[in-house]
């Protein structure tokens, strides 16, 4: 089905739903609350994301890191139900401004994507059409979103290229044609086109060199400070996290490990892979010695393990790990861990 | 592999000074400089339209490489460091003749290699590899991996008999750290993860037992649990075999993790080089000051400055008068609009090329 008739399809349930829509109270501007999203596959169910719990305050940023394959990117779709075919929420909520999207219908969460959440998507710099206008893709939503005709359109599409610091003479540029530093600037203004409230940012400066890495994420920062904008930062790059976040969530298979400030997370790291991802960072401004890697994989993810996931590449590993799994324990107020050790105060 | 050009060595078969394959096998690398770069320029021609051709009497280029000058010491780790496109690649494959110096120097054990043979080429190629710079593109997804491995062998036909091959074939993939390597060995590359490709060019690059591999961002891809292995296995080639490796990367901390010595690059000129330790912690060019200032830090706590360059690095075709990182320079003064700074000693090995060091 295209999207345009399942948008037709499900425009008459909800308005059936309507009346039944109340406020629902919870944490923050976005409380996401043990979410889990599976992928079917002939092997079985890809158990992607399990029980993630965070909360965004208004304004706040919140980093997501850990290492390829742990379900940051499934968990961000997951939030805006722009799953593929084969994934779905298997269970959770995910609650967003008083109303639970984990339960929304197709047509209510076309009302809410762009407007309210958006996402700039891992990779979509290199995935833009390369031969239509950089402005006319970005005019795209908020034609469909704001009703707006393409003429009026492409006037808000220079204020966003005002805005993120690409000059405007470059509206009409076919994206080779701009940098890949102006292309990113090009999907953040995309992604703030209907004054969201906030910001998914999934790796949005991976690829790119050290001077606009630093440039964009303090554009970021910029921005929301001046709209006000929360923001969920995915990476695989800690550092960066470090630098640019209130708050920050590890995860390893699926599974949240580690939660909290991050400050908790980076000068008070309790979990042991948080602590070796930290390690395997290098750090100009200590000592220098060899960063050391983390040896093994993640589990697979069809048939995860019984015990916790991280045992086998655990280097202070107890016997019970390998077969009961740990649950998430507070450490210090808003700090969480997911580690039999850290109940023992290591 | 590359290709021999034949064209330009064809001309220098009856040229007196052309180095035959037997000078080169003769040859040491004395004082322990195995490369020494005097003032190498690459540009490239930009083949403008026809119309445009007839207006414009001027020709223009795309000044990659702008004369730059630097030595290579036998059995260290050399970073080429700096932004996209300011010339890392060219510089590491001109080194290799796999792009033509337009002028300058390239001696390798005091041997030029712009006068190589096409014989002389084909033996240096055997001593000078290269990881290229996307592993996705460069290794053949329909070929084994004891194909791929085996292949520079074959290329080459250095080995004797099929033992021989596959006994040099495993201890690369061995020493490259899949173990064991018998079970590598008849994978494709869509059966490895990203980290394990990676080793698999490192072992094709190491199979020929090199004197030198130039490796091109060869972890920019991966993850850091992987890619902190892949550095450990070039520090260990080094340190065990001897290997020297220009270890060209954008990400100047992974450049301070292993590397001897830096040089960095800003739009075709090296700005900076020297001991490792010595430039990351007493930077003497403000573009390397920047690049250090804006290295995320894992610790929230470290509010340290940033210094973010305006603008971006801009087209080499046209480069900035005088000091060509003036446009964007914090410390710039009017003098840096005219004079383009010459190279200045800081002590030890360490060079810097700006106009206000020593003010
Ligand atoms: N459409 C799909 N079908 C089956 N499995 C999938 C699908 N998409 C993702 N997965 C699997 O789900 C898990 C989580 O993937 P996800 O893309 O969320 O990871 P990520 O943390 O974003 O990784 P990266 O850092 O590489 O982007 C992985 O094991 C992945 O292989
Ligand atoms: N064969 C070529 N023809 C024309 N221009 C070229 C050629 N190869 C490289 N260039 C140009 O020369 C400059 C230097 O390119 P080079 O690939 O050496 O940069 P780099 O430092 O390796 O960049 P990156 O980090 O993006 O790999 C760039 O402007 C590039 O576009
Ligand atoms: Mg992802
Ligand atoms: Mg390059």
């Amino acid at each position: 089905m295209s999207p345009k008739a399942k948008t037709k399809a499900s425009e008459k349930k909800a308005k059936t739903d309507k009346k039944a829509v109340e406020r629902i109270e919870h944490a923050g501007l976005l409380d996401v609350r043990e979410l889990t999203t599976h992928f079917k596959l002939g092997a079985g169910d890809v158990k992607a994301v399990t029980k993630v719990s965070f909360v965004v305050e208004p304004g706040e940023s919140l980093g997501l890191a850990g290492e390829s394959g742990c379900g940051k990117t499934t968990a961000a779709l997951s939030i805006l139900k722009l799953l593929p075919e084969n994934g779905r929420i298997v269970s959770g909520d995910v609650l967003f401004d008083g109303r639970n999207l984990a339960k929304r219908t197709e047509y209510g969460m076309s009302k809410i994507r762009w407007k309210e959440i958006s996402i700039i998507f891992q990779g979509a710099m290199n995935a833009l059409n390369p031969v239509q206008e950089t402005g006319k893709q970005i005019a795209e939503p908020i034609q469909l979103h704001e009703g707006l005709s393409e003429k009026q359109a492409m006037v808000r599409v220079r204020e966003l290229y005002d805005l993120v610091g690409v000059s405007q003479k470059r509206v009409m540029d076919v994206p080779h044609q701009l940098s890949g530093g102006m292309r990113q600037r090009a999907m953040i203004a995309m992604a703030l086109a209907c004054n969201p409230k906030l910001v998914i940012g999934d790796e949005p400066t991976t690829a790119l060199d050290v001077m606009v890495q630093a440039q964009i994420l303090d554009l970021i920062a910029r921005l929301r400070k001046e709209l006000h904008l929360s923001f969920i930062l995915i990476s695989h790059d800690l550092s960066v996290m470090a630098e640019t976040c209130d708050k920050g969530v590890i995860m390893y298979a699926g599974e949240v490990v580690e939660s909290g400030t991050t400050t908790n997370i980076f000068n008070n790291a309790t979990h042991p892979y948080t602590r070796l991802l930290i390690k395997a960072f290098p750090n100009i401004h200590e000592k220098r010695e060899m960063v050391s890697s983390i040896k093994g994989d993640p589990p697979n993810l069809i048939n995860p393990p019984a015990g916790c996931g991280f045992c086998p590449r655990c280097d202070v590993r107890i016997a019970s790990c390998a077969t009961e799994h740990p649950e998430l324990i507070e450490v210090e107020p808003g700090h969480f861990v997911r580690c039999v050790l850290a109940r023992q105060g290591v | 592999m590359a290709t021999t050009k034949d064209t330009p060595a064809a001309r220098e078969q009856g040229d007196k000074s052309a180095v035959k394959a037997s000078d080169l096998a003769a040859a040491t690398a004395k004082d322990g400089v195995l490369f020494d770069v005097r003032d190498l320029e690459v540009y490239f021609p930009i083949h403008e339209g026809f119309f445009k051709s007839m207006v414009s009497t001027e020709k223009k280029f795309v000044k990659a490489v702008d004369h730059i000058s630097f030595q290579v010491m036998q059995g260290e780790i050399l970073a080429l460091v700096g932004e996209s496109g300011c010339g890392k690649t060219t510089t590491g494959r001109t080194m290799l003749r796999l792009e033509e110096p337009t002028g300058g120097h390239i001696l390798y054990k005091g041997l030029p290699v712009e006068k190589f043979t096409s014989s002389t080429l084909h033996a240096y190629r055997r001593k000078a590899q290269i990881i290229f710079q996307d592993p996705y593109n460069s290794i053949n997804p329909k070929q084994t991996i004891f194909d791929i491995v085996a292949e520079p062998l074959e290329v080459n036909n250095v080995t004797s008999s099929e033992r021989e091959k596959e006994d040099r074939v495993i201890k690369a993939i061995s020493e490259a750290g899949l173990r064991p390597a018998t079970e590598y060995l008849y994978r494709y590359p869509h059966e490895l993860s990203g980290g394990q490709r990676q080793r698999v060019c490192i072992a094709g690059a190491t199979v020929l037992e090199p004197d030198v591999i130039v490796a091109d961002e060869p972890v920019a891809s991966l993850d850091v649990s992987i890619r902190n292995d892949i550095l450990k296995l070039m520090v260990e080639q080094k340190e065990k075999m001897g290997v020297t490796y220009i270890f060209i990367t954008h990400d100047l901390s992974l450049a301070w993790a292993i590397s001897d010595r830096i040089a960095v690059m800003y739009l075709g000129r090296i700005v900076e080089i020297g001991e490792t330790l010595e430039v990351v912690s007493n930077p003497q060019h403000p573009y390397t000051r920047a690049l250090i200032s804006v290295i995320p830090v894992p610790d929230p706590l470290a509010k340290r400055e940033h210094v973010i360059l305006k603008g971006e690095t801009p087209n080499p075709v046209d480069i900035p008068s005088g000091c060509r990182f003036h446009p964007r320079c914090p410390d710039a003064i009017d003098a840096c609009k005219e004079t383009d700074p010459p190279e200045k000693l800081i002590g030890g090995d360490h060079y810097a090329a700006c106009l206000r060091i020593g003010e």
